[in-house]
């Protein structure tokens, strides 16, 4: 039980801090965050950067501590975080690597690295959603190819993407869960339409896909066919476990600058307030050495992470709300300026308890899963 | 970074629980609160403690210790708060090698905290009660758990040189009671049958004994963090999350266990006041709230 970085960890770390000192001020301004190919510039731009100076590979390749420490520094530098990228780089890129051929992994993943690639996920459909293996989508044989009819939605950046995690049915006789397949869909191909949907903070960061008669390689099929839901929990497994843990980094720098914001404008006077903050910080350095302990025990397994994952989501999807709540009570009649960044975070952190699973699901896989509860109502 | 248990640790920790099932099991746990004498300890028992190390623990092995740190006292302590061990743990452990006895185990160590003395009675040696005082009596809400009050709260035991190794070792305790009420839960709700079919199958049921676990284990990994760092802010974190993962669980717990949970023969209700218990030791609740609170103002 040790909490120490070794000598080669705190140098990676000594050099990351450099490079980014000398690399940050030369960043271009950051885009309007309702542009979404402006930000996708940004943000391919910067994972440029990093896949230039040997810091690409950082997020599923390498020794999950030195992500960590990665994580901790880009954030405490105020260097842009994944962006357009959180897809690629954080669960279609990490499913392709544990799951992929080896011909699979080499086209698909340096140009996500490059930051030549951006993915979109399309899972969710209008009628699948907590219970995604209920998906219809349909993925009929046809020569070297499949052709694809559906409708997914709820899609986070399909609008920007070139590839997208796509669910498919292809055997519309089996059991649910055995007849669905996990396919990777250049979103150029003919027959694919994407109607952005405006989200409740007024922007437009999810869409409706819909798919007439698309054609996808079989080559691009990642698994065997119908053996898609089994990928699918690889792919949960990184979404729910991993890709949130440089968000609590932020979380915690957040919260610093909450408590010195109302140090300055005197709401630090009211003790109910500081309470609430120092509960919320002793939460969130929990959560961090919650990262800590999921990390060690993948790396000690070698496995994708597990159902520590949920675990993990639950208590930060609700601690990221309560976050932004708290920041709320320090701005004051603030609050209610979406003008300002932490009021359109507010927002944002609705979301949480909802994507990548609700709570309901999550604690339904905790107790099924981790606890060995019976399956039921 | 490695975060895990070391087997050192994973054979520590079932030395003890080993020694606590033979010696202090839920059988024995239940007819110690049943018992007229409850307010008795059982100073066998204690020396069986003291031999095994509990006490001496961290005092280093040349005089008379095993020589281990905090972390290893935070894993023992978790197990005795698992298995509602009685008696003045903490403070006797804090007196080894400063009170002699202690660390063998042959006396009985209790000291005043957050305005309450535990076990004043049973013990040999009384800390941090200054002269003239005299502790009144309360009728403890935990039976296994004797209590005095002294006239004046002291809220604020920053200046008690080991008040955050003893919050840290009480949080420890905590989490030993949250992680044994999460699986007496889950293992009523797995057998209990209503409506033909086992009650943890319900969702709602479910539901509670997952959000069980998440309180549990986010606390795990603070007080663990905490032994590990020693740092005050961190434990007054863990310590917080520890006190409400305890008192949470053991409500929860209550409930899976319907009218059941209600009687004095189910094991839950003696987690849940002695969590209350504990939750009153000095550097709990508001204290840590603010300790927390004004670390984060002040880092730049
Ligand atoms: C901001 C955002 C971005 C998203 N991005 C993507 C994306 O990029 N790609 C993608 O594929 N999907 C995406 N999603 C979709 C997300 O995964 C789904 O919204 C989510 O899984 C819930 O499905 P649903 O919306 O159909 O709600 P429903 O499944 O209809 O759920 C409605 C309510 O019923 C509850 N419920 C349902 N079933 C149960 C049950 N068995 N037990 C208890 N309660 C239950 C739910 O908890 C919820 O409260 C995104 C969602 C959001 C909000």
């Amino acid at each position: 039980m040790e909490l120490d970085y070794s000598a080669e960890e705190e140098e990676f770390r000594a050099r990351l801090r450099h490079w980014l000192g000398t690399e940050l001020p030369k960043l271009p301004a950051r885009p309007d965050p309702l542009d979404w190919p402006a930000r996708r510039a940004y943000d391919c731009g910067w994972q440029r950067r990093l896949y230039d100076a040997g810091y690409g590979h950082v997020h599923w390749d390498g020794s999950p501590t030195r992500r960590l420490i990665f994580l901790e520094e880009t954030e405490r530098a105020g260097a842009p975080y994944v962006g357009a990228g959180f897809v690629g780089l954080l669960h279609a890129g990490p499913t392709i690597a544990a799951e992929g051929t080896p011909e699979q992994r080499e086209r698909w993943l340096e140009p996500v690295l490059r930051g030549d690639a951006v993915w979109c996920q399309g899972f969710s459909e209008p009628e699948a959603g907590s219970d995604l293996a209920s998906l219809r989508t349909r993925a009929v044989r046809d020569g070297d190819a499949y052709v694809v009819t559906g409708h997914k939605i709820w899609t986070s950046h399909a609008e920007i993407a070139d590839w997208c995690e796509l669910l498919v049915r292809t055997d519309p006789d089996a059991p649910k869960h055995r007849g669905i397949s996990w396919l990777a869909m250049p979103m150029d191909a003919p027959g694919i339409t994407v109607r952005p949907l405006r989200t409740l903070a007024g922007t437009a960061e999810f869409a409706e896909v819909f798919l007439d008669e698309v054609r996808v390689p079989v080559a691009n099929r990642v698994g065997a066919e119908n053996d898609g839901w089994r990928v699918t929990l690889v792919t949960l497994s990184f979404e729910r476990g991993t890709a949130f843990v440089g968000e609590v980094v932020a979380c915690r720098r957040v919260l610093g600058e909450l408590a010195r914001t109302a140090r300055k404008n005197g709401r630090w006077d009211d003790p109910v307030l500081r309470r609430r903050l120092g509960r919320l910080g002793a939460e969130f350095q929990a959560l961090w050495r919650l990262i800590q302990w999921n990390v060690s025990e993948a790396a000690a397994t070698g496995a994708v992470p597990g159902t520590g994952g949920s675990v993990f989501k639950l208590s930060y999807s609700h601690a990221r709300q309560e976050l932004y709540d708290a920041a709320a009570a320090v701005l004051g009649p603030d609050a209610l300026d979406l003008g300002r960044e932490w009021p359109r975070d507010r927002l944002s952190s609705l979301s949480y308890t909802i994507a990548a699973g609700t709570s309901q699901i999550q604690r339904n896989i905790v107790a099924e899963r981790v606890l060995g509860l019976p399956k039921g109502r | 970074m490695d975060f895990r248990l070391t087997d050192d640790q994973r054979a520590l920790v079932r030395g003890i629980r080993d020694l606590l099932g033979r010696r202090f099991g839920p059988d024995a746990l239940r007819a110690a609160a049943g018992a007229d004498g409850a307010g008795e300890l059982d100073r066998g028992l204690w020396r069986e403690l003291g031999a095994a190390g509990f006490f001496a623990l961290r005092l280093p092995e040349d005089a008379g210790g095993v020589g281990l740190g905090l972390p290893e006292a935070a894993l023992l302590f978790e197990e005795a708060g698992r298995a509602l061990l009685p008696g003045p743990l903490v403070a006797t452990h804090l007196a080894a090698g400063r009170v002699p006895g202690a660390a063998e185990g042959t006396a009985v160590v209790t000291r005043a905290d957050g305005g309450l003395v535990e076990w004043l009675d049973a013990a040999d040696v009384v800390l941090g009660v200054g002269d003239g005082v005299t502790p009144r009596p309360l009728r403890s809400v935990d039976p296994l758990t004797p209590l005095h009050r002294l006239a004046y709260a002291r809220l604020d035991t920053g200046d008690v040189p080991d008040a955050h190794e003893a919050s840290l070792l009480t949080a420890a305790e905590q989490l030993g009671s949250a992680g044994r009420t999460t699986a007496l839960a889950v293992a009523h709700a797995r057998v209990r049958e209503q409506f033909g079919r086992p009650i943890g199958s319900f969702q709602a049921v479910k539901q509670l004994c997952a959000h069980m676990l998440v309180r549990t284990e986010v606390a795990r990994a603070a007080v663990y963090a905490a032994a590990v760092t020693a740092d005050p802010v961190e434990i007054a974190g863990a310590r917080l999350l520890a006190d409400e993962a305890a008192a949470e669980c053991a409500r929860d717990c209550l409930q899976v266990h319907g009218g059941m949970g209600f009687t004095w023969e189910a094991e839950v209700h003696l987690h849940l006041k002695r969590a209350w218990v504990r939750a009153a030791r000095g550097l709990g609740g508001a204290v840590a709230e603010e300790a927390v609170a004004e670390s984060l103002a002040a880092t730049p």
